[in-house]
């Protein structure tokens, strides 16, 4: 009980850090809605996906790609608090040291959340619909909050070990990356052999798929699995490793 | 002889191959203001990080509050209070929300007026609901002070407290530590100044190559060198003195 209060104390503070600087939300959804205007405007006459609507086709990918850009602040805030100081100071006090990773953790979530929600707001105008129904809503936001908690403990360990600022969101660049290389942007059957076997086997695209069947009210057959596999898979290892630098650390 | 608040003893500390400390050993009197000198990278920080619980010592035993620093780590941190080298203030937050929030993370059930309490005493009224990155220099370290203070923990540590701070805030964060002091907490304080040293503490000792080599009060430390020469010679004015002659600022006395 005393170890939740001090989370959800932290939270506060932290959401604070969110809501004074909103360039950070900003950021993270603007660079995913200009590859969504470009993809759609630009390049999407020439991409064919088999799809009627090519927002519907392009949007869970540009969602993933806003959570990777949106997991960096997590190891950018984590990497401020320690450079000032303040992870000391709070792990001097009498609190628990999970509240004090859990805290960001959470806030990583809420502000991600956010973003997804004005990207998604964009996403409407520009044409997105959706027939699905409020279970497969609940399993699309489900898989993206696991997919967020996955990428967000990651986030910590450069937050915890980098030595500048730059390192500390350095991780995300190839996690921004990752999408291209997947199903999100235009079916992998075009891709040359080698580029198609790594396509089709990385996270993105099961994930990708999912989503998109889901919105889509289609069967999701194995996706789903290998989705949930692969977020819960990469979010105990990156917990664990990000614990155990944490307690070493302090 | 009043019971001890801190002993440490045959505390020892290796990184890599460095060994900083090598079998350091003190006490702190209840209520006393304690220096710990040393120059640069003599391991002062490294001390006050493991009394602090961040950091695990290889060898020694540390009782703080007759409680024990290595397996009582919970009990520790509610005798303590660490105030680092540098100003572990939240600069995206104000002043006031600054001290909330340690007020809340220590259980205190009346955080506000808490806050209010502490900026009252320590100036800082006028600046609280600014934020903290338009702060001054001593004004930081005042409310870094401040944020310590809340929940009244029995000994605080004071890493460097001066470092990096004008004159002026010097004299501040000098004041402040008397007036704790005389309230009755005990202050475990690290400097490389000797001038601070001399100043404010009770009961100062010197670290250096790992172990402590003296201990003791002012007048105690002096009978270690030969009885002072009397010599006559015009005093000039201090720099410091000229200083504050000019800013108008009064030097605590």
């Amino acid at each position: 009980m005393k170890a939740l209060n001090a989370t959800f104390t932290l939270l506060g503070r932290n959401m604070k850090h969110v809501l004074r600087s909103p360039d950070t939300i900003m950021t993270v959804a603007i660079m995913p809605i200009a590859m969504m205007l470009l993809f759609v405007y630009v390049f999407g006459g020439v991409i064919s996906t088999g799809a009627d609507n090519y927002v519907n086709y392009l949007l869970p990918g540009i969602l993933l790609i806003a959570v990777a850009t949106g997991v960096s602040y997590t190891a950018f805030r984590l990497f401020m608090d320690m450079q000032k100081g303040i992870l000391s100071r709070f792990n001097s006090l009498p609190i628990s040291r999970a509240a004090v990773l859990w805290s960001h953790v959470g806030t990583s979530l809420i502000s991600n959340l956010i973003s997804l929600a004005i990207i998604f707001g964009v996403a409407l105008l520009m044409g997105f619909r959706s027939s699905a129904g409020v279970a497969e809503w609940l399993a699309v936001i489900g898989i993206l909050l696991l997919f967020m908690l996955a990428l967000t403990w990651l986030a910590v360990i450069p937050g915890l070990k980098a030595k500048s600022i730059d390192g500390a969101s350095a991780f995300s660049y190839p996690l921004i990356l990752l999408p291209f290389i997947s199903s999100a942007f235009v079916p992998t059957d075009t891709m040359p052999t080698v580029v198609r076997i790594f396509a089709e086997n990385q996270p993105v695209t099961s994930i990708v798929n999912a989503i998109r069947s889901l919105l889509e009210s289609n069967p999701v057959a194995n996706d789903i699995w290998i989705a949930l596999a692969w977020c819960l898979g990469l979010g105990i290892i990156a917990y664990f490793f990000a614990v155990r630098i944490y307690t070493r650390l302090t | 002889m009043t019971k001890s608040i801190i002993t440490v003893a045959n505390l020892h500390k290796t990184f890599k191959d460095h060994a900083v400390l090598r079998g350091v050993d003190f006490e702190i009197q209840h209520g006393d203001i304690f220096a710990l000198l040393g120059s640069n990278g003599a391991g002062k920080t490294t001390i006050i990080r493991i009394l602090a619980t961040l950091l695990k010592a290889d060898k020694g035993t540390i009782s703080i509050n007759s409680y024990d620093a290595a397996t009582q780590t919970e009990k520790v941190r509610e005798s303590i209070s660490l105030t680092g080298q540098f100003a572990a203030v939240d600069d995206m937050l104000t002043g006031r929300e600054n001290l909330e929030l340690i007020a809340k993370l220590r259980h205190d059930p009346r955080p506000k007026q808490t806050a209010d309490d502490l900026l009252q005493r320590f100036g800082l009224l006028e600046a609280a609901d600014r934020r903290t990155s338009t702060y001054s220099g001593g004004m930081t370290r005042r409310l870094d002070i401040a944020m310590s203070l809340i929940g009244d923990p029995a000994v605080i540590f004071l890493d460097e407290p001066t470092t990096g701070l004008d004159p002026e805030g010097r004299n501040e964060v000098w004041k402040t530590i008397k007036e704790l002091a005389d309230g009755g907490t005990t202050i475990l304080l690290t400097t490389q100044y000797l001038d601070e040293a001399e100043a404010l503490a009770d009961n100062i000792a010197i670290l250096h190559g790992g172990k402590i080599i003296a201990h003791g009060s002012l007048a105690e430390l002096k009978k270690l060198l030969p009885p002072v020469k009397k010599q006559y010679i015009e005093k000039q004015p201090s720099l410091e003195e000229i200083f504050f002659a000019i800013t108008g600022k009064k030097e605590v006395s």
